[in-house]
């Protein structure tokens, strides 16, 4: 647009741009007062505490203000990188997001594979309405589920354990069962939504490929392999890199939900961090500063993740 | 040679079949042990005589948790958020949506760098929290709905079906002299109406799954929606009580009375998402097509 807006100004204007800038927005001035409310909520609640990060170089005190506390410049960031916390933080966070990208990330896209070669319309439409199905349920009743289902309080999978002749699990308060937990309730809830963007760039391929492989006598793991895999490569990649500009986020609310006492050293990440010591403890300062590197870290790895999208001749995120 | 490329197919699609039909009923199967639980007896649970249907069905669990007034309070907190959330996130993404889809915009191009910004970088919980405060939202059922007025990606996705529009549809009504507020509210809405509902869908789901934010923000257990209760009794009752200072003393309650509160929190997204279904896929298709 800003392209059809510059040839409108070459063409017509020369000696008064500005005031013609300002007449167009004046004509439509409406379209800047329906824009208005979104903006300034925007502002508000999105650019303000973009501000407020600079309680991260002070001694915060909530009755002082921003303009009242004491500054203290990188203090806070000292005690996060010198603490062991930051390394139990750190690694508790590579390993939950090796698990997202080793065995997660495949999952969907075998699903899209499977579910494109079932011939029947019907038959494929059912198993998608029941896989998309547990998007949709909080990050609460996943957890409440899995509680109810795993607990050694009558929970009916120790009862199956028991029943084979096994010895029930305590798989709620063992920590060794967190990062299963963890990764399963994200295929749990994931896997089936996550194939759709797979299956599109699937629906897009010319079944002739197809009809021409069937003639040279490719059974069908020879068309998934050179036809349908193909295909969807740039979405795989793309996906791929967008994961990695989502290292840190692992999702607050489903940790916070699994983590207890017996647990943290295993499920401690970055936001359930700042969430405790800021919130909790009441070191909005010090948890400010450890929200900011996270914040930080995360925009350097999109741009990087970006770069390295664009660097592959994929289109990039923004 | 035919017969047998036939039968490799033919074993091929059962075994394809099987497995993807084993997949569906891991995902549904523990949900339909959770319902068929929350209608048995606290006995059978006990003895685990079933695995997803009790022998006696009995709605003694759902009278429990609508005996007080706990549960029901939750669900109206819980029934008003969604509502109200969803409304005024539908009027603000649908105006600022549409003002963006417009080519006649002029800057349009900083304004989204200024919106898409924020979805690379934010303040993060602790600022975000102060604002919350400062604005006066803190303790009220408000801050749940706020602070999250405008789903970004929600927001774009609308602008992109706007954009998608033919526009001598707008230019026949500014020629009948409609103004702007008019174009929308009377052409553009009613021709759009399935991106319209798929995104109030969306914005209502997250509305009744809203967690984080309730804890984030509201110290009034009268004021907890249906989630917070929830964790309440299935998470802090199982004694693992990480966050102690929430905890409450009510007495731990029995299996039955935990699966039907857990019922309780999922039937609204059960009864959406068949009309969600129709056109979700779509939509989430929508965002990912780039700006």
């Amino acid at each position: 647009m800003s392209s059809e807006v510059a040839t409108r100004e070459v063409v017509k204007s020369k000696p008064k741009q500005e005031s013609k800038l300002l007449k167009q927005i004046a004509k439509n001035k409406l379209l800047y007062l329906m824009i208005a409310p979104g903006l300034i909520y925007l502002f508000i609640y999105k650019y303000v505490p973009m501000y407020g990060l600079i309680i991260s170089f002070q001694d915060y005190k909530p009755y002082l203000g921003i303009s009242g506390s004491e500054w203290v410049g990188f203090e806070h960031f000292r005690r996060l990188f010198s603490s062991p916390d930051f390394w139990m933080i750190l690694k508790n966070t590579l390993i939950l997001f090796g698990l997202q990208l080793f065995i997660f990330f495949p999952i969907p896209i075998v699903i899209a594979l499977m579910l494109n070669e079932v011939r029947r319309n019907y038959y494929k439409r059912a198993i998608q309405t029941l896989i998309y199905l547990p998007h949709f349920m909080s990050w609460v009743v996943v957890v409440s589920i899995s509680y109810v289902l795993l607990t050694l309080d009558g929970g009916i999978i120790n009862g199956v354990l028991e029943f084979f002749g096994f010895q029930p699990i305590n798989f709620l308060l063992d920590s060794t069962w967190f990062r299963p937990m963890y990764i399963l309730q994200i295929i749990w809830r994931e896997a089936g939504w996550g194939t759709i963007i797979f299956l599109a760039a699937i629906a897009s391929v010319d079944p002739q490929l197809y009809e021409a492989a069937k003639m040279d006598g490719a059974n069908r793991f020879r068309q998934i392999w050179h036809i349908t895999l193909p295909a969807i490569k740039s979405v795989i990649v793309i996906l791929l890199i967008l994961k990695i500009g989502d290292v840190l986020e692992l999702g607050f609310e489903h940790v916070y939900l699994l983590m207890n006492s017996t647990n943290r050293h295993v499920a401690e990440i970055f936001d359930t961090y700042v969430y405790v010591a800021g919130l909790r403890q009441g070191q909005f300062s010090y948890a400010t500063a450890v929200g900011f590197f996270k914040g930080f870290v995360g925009l350097a790895l999109v741009v990087f993740a970006n770069w390295l999208a664009k660097k592959n001749g994929e289109e990039g995120v923004y | 040679m035919i017969g047998d490329k036939q039968i490799g197919t033919r074993i091929f699609n059962i075994i394809n079949a099987t497995l993807l039909t084993i997949l569906a009923l891991i995902m549904i199967l523990p949900f339909i042990h959770v319902v068929g639980s929350s209608f048995a007896t606290g006995a059978e649970i006990a003895e685990k005589r079933f695995l997803l249907f009790p022998t006696k069905f009995t709605l003694s669990a759902y009278k429990y948790i609508f005996s007080t007034d706990t549960v029901v309070k939750s669900v109206m907190v819980s029934i008003f958020v969604t509502v109200a959330g969803t409304l005024w996130s539908m009027l603000l993404s649908t105006l600022t949506a549409y003002g963006l889809s417009r080519k006649d915009l002029v800057g349009r191009r900083y304004i989204m760098f200024f919106i898409i910004f924020t979805m690379l970088f934010n303040g993060g919980i602790i600022p975000t929290f102060i604002v919350v405060q400062q604005t006066g939202l803190l303790d009220s059922l408000a801050s749940l709905i706020i602070p999250v007025s405008i789903n970004v990606f929600n927001m774009i996705i609308l602008k992109t079906f706007f954009q998608n529009l033919p526009y001598g549809l707008e230019e026949s009504a500014k020629i009948d002299g409609a103004n702007d507020f008019g174009i929308l509210f009377r052409i553009i809405i009613p021709c759009s109406l399935p991106a319209i509902a798929t995104i109030s869908l969306f914005y209502a789901v997250t509305y009744w799954n809203t967690y984080m934010h309730a804890i984030l923000y509201l110290s009034d257990a009268a004021k907890w929606p249906v989630q917070v209760l929830l964790r309440q009794i299935v998470v802090l009752a199982t004694g693992m009580n990480y966050d102690s200072a929430e905890y409450t003393d009510v007495p731990p309650p029995s299996q039955s009375v935990k699966m039907a509160v857990i019922v309780v929190a999922t039937v609204p997204v059960l009864l959406v998402y068949p009309f969600l279904q129709k056109h979700f896929a779509k939509g989430a298709l929508l965002g990912s097509i780039k700006e």
